[in-house]
């Protein structure tokens, strides 16, 4: 529980983060909340020589609305999001997805671009930012780029950001009307982290049917992903107790469930079929 | 006269502890202090062929590194306690030398400047190893196969057969004999505060201090001095503030005579704080018995005998209680009913892993939870109701003192009492109509009951291995302060507060007025400790008596001052008065001011106390008298204070009824709490919000039991649950609201009528918990399942069948 010596700068602008990162790619680590990184490096799973405190850079913390954009900074915490009135308004998915995270002190501190960039499997933030297909704004040495949600998580604590990158924003489309959201999620008792995680992002149609569905489902595999057989289940049809299952039932197709000393693979896809349907019906309940 | 006893006073300790104002060992820093970190062992069992300590001996700040061959037999073997015939006793010594038993053994230890260089010099030392054949689990080890300690042959540290009446006849002529295979899995727990010490020895003075969280100081020294061959008296143990121990820290620990030895041998303090994870490896666990059940009973329910025959799952090494915690379930396997043959059968084994040993409990959840399943085993098996079965067994209330067939005498209790509240709060027949309802709904609803009793106030002596009574000291200072010296030293449980409330109703002081005093061995005078539920029945009851003997001297002080005869002085909570009148100052109201001596410049003298003319003294005045000694009776003694050692004539035996109400998702497996309600009878009550708080955590660590914890190794004896993220303890969002009652059935063990509360919540909760899901599952076939009870299990039975 007692890290190996490193050295620590707070650097206070971006560029100069970027700069400081791209110097010592292999030794360095940005360090944001904290509450994945520290953890890791007190039990020595993460050794690295160089921190370099992305907290005392000015406006990385801050959720604003661009066009039909919401823009969520990299260091804003989960407890901001959670507690945003506008977005329990606009993005109910994104306060909802915040407050089943941990415990109030780990809310606090911990921020959603680090989670993100963390990429644990069990994290619940990847559900919903697959969810609602956002995109992420890297920074490197050479420059900005964007990244789609589905091309961001890459496997289990890897995500596309290069070892010189920094993921600066999250941007969220803005909700249509009629939109549907909720997030559930099954939590490991020992650490809280998701055994299932389901976030759902749909529309109903003046039809009343389904116009479209995202379903980002976390903790079954080694990677959060999107339900695509589920999604295309509900897409277009009527969203009754009997489509619901029926498309639910696809939660966990061609996964690869984890297994552990809470769940099995198999127990998992059940959970994950369940949850998804109740999601469903939760966020569909709120229309 | 109780302004205070029976009321919910705030803990006194409580500001300092929220203001993090308290001095845990971690928070006593001395000059020049060095830090100490352990290599510990990754393999269950390996041979060690060599060890390198040199590259980390030439890491800079590193100051010392020892190996279990530089120690050889310099401190003498960890100590156990418990005198077991023909027990096999490996020799136990705090680092290994030859070879590691289990993961987390300790084999080097590093001492440094600072803690970080400590650390990083752990990872420069090489071992290596020879793998050898690991044996995790109980049965397999009792069978043969890989041994744990070569020089005994096989696994079994010993057999124990305890118990009276013929169970043979007794189950050979039983109605039904019910069989059942149970499991108390190994638990961790999981103090707040890890374990921790600093030694300092003076070589000028030739003295040891040693601080460590620890429940007995007392006899922590004892046994330090004797494996550290220091003479007792150069030895002070202080256990400043502890953060919980539950058992773990009724232990003494290689850990801590080494720390004390290096002292010793560099001549300046050294400090260890256990790490999470070595908490989780390297202190004690808990339970580890897997056992057989067989219960005979009549139709009519009437259980006519009850055998258990279990595999105790001891670790590698003894610790201070490890092979005599299973005979402390022997003795309670009679629970609160009159069963007429009992007997347990013991084969206490040895395995690759962390010694178990007390944790809350420590042999009674064990005990009680067989019972209770077996009880309501027999109910399911007989098709009677679960609370009749235990009604038609209990003893009545008359039939107390009670004798069970494992030899105990049950003091006191009223157990249809307490059951018949317990189901009226619950409002228990209705619970069962909604049951029925429910289910006719396609819910999964159940009731679970257990009725327990417990044994407490732990002990006689003649029961205990090291002393059973308990010490206090009182004392009235010059200026009429009110100090106590106990010897039950707490660990979170509240005693300066309860002991200050007896104290400040006895002497008729403001609780403000009193300090108790604990956990310094060169202040308190010789205890015993704070474990089995024992501090205030035992450690409680010293108190009182000191004070009552304190009182009988004041009263010989307050008949001469005044001038009369000892039989006209009258004793109220003002003080002793000439004549027996009622004094109109309410209870307790405190010090009046101009009774208290003023200007108190260091050397200033103190006032004379004024007595002429007065027909009353307070405690104050008499203290003052005593301290002074100008105007004493004859060949009386100066001074006032009591100093009295508890011996207890017997045991206590809180007993209650736990009621859990669980709902079972039926998709998921996922169990919730509907309702929990408790009734517990601990007898005379000194402060009913520290036995909420008691009963409270209790049924918290009952959740954990139930449905959450264990400790788990896999194959290769590795340790999974190595971490919080793995080990679930139960967080206060997982939990019910507790519905708390009590019936008060006082003991007369003791003065006070006080029986204890430690423990009860453990005891009662875990079988009410697993009770009401076996009821729950019952229309699927379901008599019994093992704990902890995950939902995918719960989920497999009810996807099995529907
Ligand atoms: C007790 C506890 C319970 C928890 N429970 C949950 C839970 O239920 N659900 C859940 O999802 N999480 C949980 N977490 C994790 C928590 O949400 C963390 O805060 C989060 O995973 C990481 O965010 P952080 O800001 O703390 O990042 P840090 O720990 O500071 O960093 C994590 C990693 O991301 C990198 N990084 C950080 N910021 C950036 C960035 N802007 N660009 C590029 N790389 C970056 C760091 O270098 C590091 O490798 C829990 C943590 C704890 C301690």
């Amino acid at each position: 529980m007692i890290p190996v010596q490193f050295d620590y700068v707070a650097p206070a602008t971006l560029d100069e983060a970027a700069r400081l990162l791209a110097e010592h790619q292999d030794e360095a680590k940005l360090l944001a909340g904290g509450h994945s990184l520290i953890p890791a490096m007190k039990l020595r799973l993460a050794q690295p020589s160089l921190l370099i405190d992305i907290g005392r850079i000015k406006d990385l913390a801050y959720i604003t609305e661009e066009g039909d954009q919401i823009r969520i900074g990299a260091m804003t915490t989960h407890y901001q999001i959670e507690a945003s009135e506008r977005l329990k308004e606009i993005c109910p998915l994104l306060p909802e997805c915040a407050a089943s995270i941990g415990d109030v002190q780990v809310r606090n501190k911990g921020t959603i671009g680090g989670s993100l960039a963390h990429a644990d499997p069990a994290a619940d933030w990847p559900a919903a930012i697959l969810a609602l297909d956002a995109e992420m704004i890297a920074v490197g040495a050479q420059g900005e780029r964007t990244i789609r949600a589905q091309d961001f998580f890459v496997d289990m604590l890897t995500t596309s950001l290069e070892p010189n990158e920094i993921l600066r924003e999250i941007r969220v489309p803005q909700p249509q009307k009629n939109t549907a959201q909720a997030y559930m999620k099954v939590a490991q008792p020992a650490s809280g982290f998701a055994v299932v995680g389901i976030a759902v992002n749909l529309t109903r149609g003046d039809d009343g049917r389904c116009q479209s569905a995202n379903i980002g489902i976390t903790g079954v595999a080694a990677k959060a992903y999107r339900a695509s057989n589920v999604e295309s289940a509900l897409a277009g049809n009527a969203l009754d107790e009997q489509t619901i299952a029926a498309a639910a039932a696809h939660a966990a197709d061609g996964v690869d469930a984890n297994s552990d000393l809470y769940a099995s693979a198999d127990y998992r896809r059940h959970l994950a079929e369940v949850y998804t349907r109740r999601a469903i019906q939760k966020a569909i309940a709120k229309l | 006269m109780s302004k205070f006893v029976g009321q919910r006073v705030k803990r006194t300790e409580d500001p300092r502890l929220i203001k993090g104002l308290g001095h845990y060992v971690d928070d006593i820093r001395l000059p020049d202090t060095l830090h100490v970190a352990f290599l510990r062992s990754m393999y269950a069992h390996a041979r060690i062929t060599n060890i390198d300590v040199s590259e980390a001996m030439n890491t800079p700040g590193v100051v010392a590194v020892y190996t279990g061959r530089d120690l050889g037999e310099k401190i003498g073997p960890v100590p156990c306690a418990a005198a077991l015939p023909d027990l096999k006793v490996p020799d136990h010594r705090p680092l290994a030398s030859d070879k590691v038993y289990f993961v987390g053994h300790p084999i080097a230890a590093v001492v440094a400047t600072d803690r970080y260089a400590a650390r990083d010099a752990v990872d420069l030392i090489m071992v290596d190893y020879e793998e050898l054949a690991v044996v995790v689990d109980p049965e397999e080890a009792a069978k043969g196969g890989a041994v744990v300690h070569e020089k005994f042959g096989d696994n079994v540290a010993y057999k124990l057969t305890a118990g009276e009446g013929d169970i043979d006849a007794a189950l050979a002529s039983a109605d039904k004999v019910i069989k059942q295979r149970i499991l108390n899995q190994r638990l961790a727990p999981i103090a707040m505060e890890p374990r921790g010490v600093l030694a300092r020895y003076l070589p000028g003075e030739e003295e040891l201090t040693v601080w460590s969280s620890t429940q007995i100081p007392h006899l922590l020294r004892t046994q330090l001095a004797l494996m550290i061959g220091i003479p007792e008296n150069k030895l002070r143990v202080i256990t400043p503030e502890v953060g919980g121990g539950f058992g773990s820290k009724l232990n003494v620990y290689g850990e801590e005579a080494l720390l004390g030895w290096i002292s010793m041998q560099l001549g300046k303090p050294v400090k260890w704080i256990e790490t999470r994870r070595e908490n989780m490896a390297s202190t004690i666990h808990g339970r580890g018995q897997v056992g057989y059940i067989e219960v005979g009973c009549r139709n009519d329910g009437t259980i006519t005998g009850l055998r258990y025959n279990v595999f105790a799952d001891l670790g590698a090494y003894h610790q201070l209680l490890t092979p005599a915690i299973p005979t402390l379930t022997g003795l309670m396997l009679s629970g609160c009913y009159k069963i007429p043959a009992i007997q347990i059968n013991v084969t206490g084994v040895f395995t690759n892993k962390m010694a178990t040993d007390a944790y809350r409990g420590a042999g009674r959840p064990e005990a009680t939870y067989v019972v209770e399943r077996a009880a309501d085993l027999v109910a399911a098996e007989l098709g009677l109701d679960p609370v009749e079965v235990r009604r038609r067994n209990f003893p009545k209330p008359d039939e107390f003192p009670f004798k069970t067939a494992t030899g105990l005498f049950y003091d006191s209790g009223n157990y249809e009492a307490a059951l018949d509240k317990a189901l009226q709060n619950a409002d228990y027949a209705r619970l069962r109509e909604e049951q029925k309802r429910a289910r006719d709904e396609g819910r999964i609803i159940g009731i679970g009951v257990s009725t327990y009793v417990e044994i407490c106030a732990l002990g006689p002596s003649q029961a205990m291995p090291a002393g059973g009574w308990e010490s206090a000291t009182v004392r009235i200072e010059p200026t009429g302060k009110v100090t106590i010296l106990t010897g039950a030293s707490p660990h979170g449980q509240g005693q300066e507060t309860s002991f200050a409330q007896i104290a400040a109703d006895e002497l008729g002081v403001d609780i403000g007025d009193v300090t108790v005093i604990h956990g310094d061995t060169s202040i308190v005078q010789y205890g015993i400790g704070t474990f089995g539920s024992r501090a205030t029945a035992v450690g409680g009851t010293a108190v009182y008596i000191a004070i009552e003997r304190l009182k009988e001297k004041a009263n010989k002080i307050a008949a001469h001052l005044l001038q009369a005869d000892i039989s006209k002085v009258v004793w109220d909570e003002n003080g002793f008065n000439l004549e027996p009148e009622p004094a109109k100052v309410a209870a307790g109201a405190g010090v009046p001011e101009a009774d208290l001596p003023a200007g108190q410049a260091p050397g200033a003298s103190l006032p004379e106390p004024q007595i002429e003319g007065k027909k009353s003294l307070s405690l104050q005045d008499i203290a003052l008298a005593a301290h002074l000694a100008k105007d004493l009776p004859p060949d009386m003694e100066p001074g006032l204070s009591a100093t009295y050692f508890f011996e207890p004539k017997n045991f206590t035996f809180p007993f209650g009824t736990h009621i859990a109400i669980v709902e079972i998702d039926r998709e998921t497996g996922e169990i919730k709490f509907q309702r929990y309600v408790a009734v517990d009878d601990c007898g005379k009550v000194i402060n009913p919000m520290l036995v909420d708080g008691q009963v409270q955590g209790g049924i918290v660590q009952a959740i954990g039991q139930a449905l959450y914890e264990e400790v788990v190794y896999d194959e290769q004896g590795q340790l999974v649950t190595g971490t919080l993220m793995d080990y679930a303890v139960p967080k206060a969002a997982m939990l019910p609201w507790f519905e708390l009652d009590r019936t008060e059935t006082p003991t007369d063990v003791n003065p006070m009528g006080v029986k204890g509360v430690g423990e009860a919540g453990t005891i009662g909760a875990t079988p009410a918990i697993v009770n009401a899901v076996v009821d729950a599952l019952s229309p699927y076939g379901i008599r019994h399942i093992d704990m902890p009870i995950k939902p995918e299990n719960v989920w497999k039975i009810v996807n099995q069948q529907s």
